[in-house]
């Protein structure tokens, strides 16, 4: 057999065990599996790449991968459950950079053997710079927000979307310089560099909130540079793999979007403001609000039967997840129900509170999704809010004016008790009042997240 | 021209597969979802093997080390952090 045949047949049984191993991702039981078998895949990937006859250097290659290998593992051993996040947006921002400089390479090759180059493959380099360094730079400045670095601080000013505009276009104007100038290589690292701003321009107003989407549409960036790539070297495993994840990630950020009740657009280019008819925090939390000690909190367990935790990014912060576990065997170990009610948007990636509550070794089971869970809440006898605030504020339904209006919340304000446990009255990320702090049933137990639970788990044992 | 059809022939009929598979995944797992799907669009790393390995110039050499380096650190990382995080998802009796 020709070996380019050999090649090409096993990108394809890469491709199916690719394919195979996304599957293997609809259930935490077969999940594990499915992560390997995509790892299998990319090892059949790399090694029978290697057999490609125009490859000479063999030193270049073994070092890149073992430095970059040796990079990777220290990075997943040592990382906390909490700082995921910002390692995917890392891992993310790695990936489209690869892209930005294999198409580079490739069009300095292609530049060399021939002057007029196909259009196709000139229109792809150009697609993979830019997507790539998009990628790379967006990522980057993820990252830094998530890690809480000062470089990443929100910046907004006026006619930013006038800049960002300009920039875009600018963007395409040093696409099209690459489409029809392929043998003049510096456009392309024009483009990379207009590419690079427009990352970091896009991605920097975005608050911490909305980081969500953001990486899902990072991720799914990062895919779709990939696939370029693949356009690029004419390389079927590059466009498969590619698309499979930049499908992953545009089915994300639409989940997302969907949670928050904006689009796309809203989320990258608009500002979330109160409007002028918000209700200021003093009309709704005056004389309303109820502060509880932890051994009165603790005494709501004593008749309780069904108890709902509505995690949020504020436990990630306190690294309560562990004090949540404590606390639920307590409770269960009296008879009482427990479980988890969250929010797809809660925290800062899809599926962030789930992860950190598997790590505190909660049962998958008890983790339910915001549709199952609501219909519940009215026979739930104590909801605890731990660190979350606009998923769980009622104005989403009451208030068509509301910022919020249209959000789909968890609605925890129908059930017998509320324990809202967080630092202090602040606003969440959208900047409004929650009357839910306020309510007839709602309780507020002021403190870090996990000092407090501690305290209640003490309370209740000498209940 | 006929092989940019078939391959884009190849890439809408994958983002179809791929739109299938990925609504089918719980909200439980998409975190690991997204770290997993970030490892496989590490497969740039082929493309920075062949930049890399074919030793065209200098330049190209260097550039194909560089995204081999991120590509490689991409995949391994990807992996093993998604395979960390699986793990830990248990059902209790």
């Amino acid at each position: 057999m020709h070996q380019a045949t050999i090649i090409n047949l096993s990108y394809l049984i890469a491709s199916v065990l690719f394919i195979l191993g996304l599957k293997g991702l609809t259930h935490p039981r077969t999940a594990v599996r499915g992560n390997l078998t995509a790892a299998i895949a990319m090892l059949i990937a790399v090694v029978v790449t290697l057999l490609d006859q125009n490859i000479v250097g063999f030193k270049v290659i073994i070092a890149g991968i073992i430095l970059g290998g040796a990079i990777g593992m220290v990075l997943a051993v040592k990382i906390q459950m909490t700082d995921i996040p910002q390692l995917v947006a890392l891992f993310n921002g790695f990936g489209g950079g690869a892209s930005v400089f294999v198409a580079g390479a490739a069009l300095i090759e292609v530049s060399v053997k021939t002057k007029n180059p196909e259009l196709h493959l000139t229109v792809a380099t150009a697609v993979s710079g830019l997507v790539g360094a998009v990628t790379f730079w967006g990522s980057f400045i993820a990252f830094g927000k998530l890690q809480g670095l000062k470089f990443a601080n929100d910046v907004r000013f006026s006619g930013q979307q006038l800049v960002n505009a300009l920039c875009a276009l600018s963007a395409v104007g040093a696409a099209l310089l690459v489409i029809y100038n392929p043998s003049s290589v510096i456009f392309y690292w024009l483009l990379v560099i207009v590419g690079s701003v427009l990352g970091v321009l896009t991605v920097i107003p975005i608050g911490g909130a909305d980081m969500p989407v953001v990486i899902a549409l990072l991720n799914s960036y990062s895919g779709l540079a990939a696939a370029a790539t693949g356009f690029v070297l004419g390389n079927n495993i590059l466009i498969i793999a590619g698309s499979l994840v930049g499908a992953s990630g545009m089915i994300l950020s639409s989940i997302m979007c969907k949670a928050m009740n904006r689009s796309l657009g809203n989320v990258l280019f608009g500002v979330l403001e109160p409007t002028a008819e918000t209700a200021s925090a003093d009309e709704v939390y005056a004389g309303k609000v109820k502060s509880t000690s932890a051994d009165e909190a603790a005494m709501l367990f004593d008749d309780a039967r069904r108890v709902v935790f509505v995690p949020g990014y504020g436990m990630a912060v306190a690294q309560a997840q562990h004090a949540v576990r404590d606390l639920t065997d307590l409770l269960e170990s009296k008879d009482i129900e427990v479980e988890f009610a969250v929010h797809p948007v809660a925290g800062r990636m899809p599926g962030h509170m789930n992860v950190l509550l598997a790590e505190a070794d909660i049962s998958y089971d008890k983790l339910k999704e915001m549709d199952d869970i609501n219909p519940t809440f009215q026979q739930t006898d104590v909801s605890i809010v731990l660190g979350a605030n606009d998923v769980v504020n009622p104005v989403a339904r009451t208030d068509p004016k509301s910022v919020i209006a249209g959000m789909p919340i968890l609605d925890v304000d129908k059930s017998r008790t509320v324990i809202v446990i967080k630092r202090s009255l602040s606003p969440g990320f959208a900047g409004i009042p929650n009357p839910l702090f306020a309510m007839d049933n709602t309780l507020m137990l002021f403190g870090d997240a996990k000092k407090v639970l501690l305290d209640l788990i003490t309370a209740v044992k000498e209940s | 021209m006929e092989i940019f059809v078939t391959a884009l022939t190849i890439f809408m009929l994958a983002v179809f597969v791929g739109f299938e598979i990925i609504t089918k995944i719980p909200p439980t797992l998409h975190t690991p979802l997204m770290s997993g799907s970030n490892a496989i669009s590490g497969i740039t790393l082929v493309g920075a093997i062949l930049s890399a390995g074919s030793q065209h110039t200098i330049l190209t050499t260097m550039l194909g080390f560089i995204a081999l380096v991120l590509a490689t650190i991409n995949v391994v990382g990807g992996f093993l952090v998604t395979n960390r995080m699986l793990a830990m998802f248990k059902k209790k009796k």
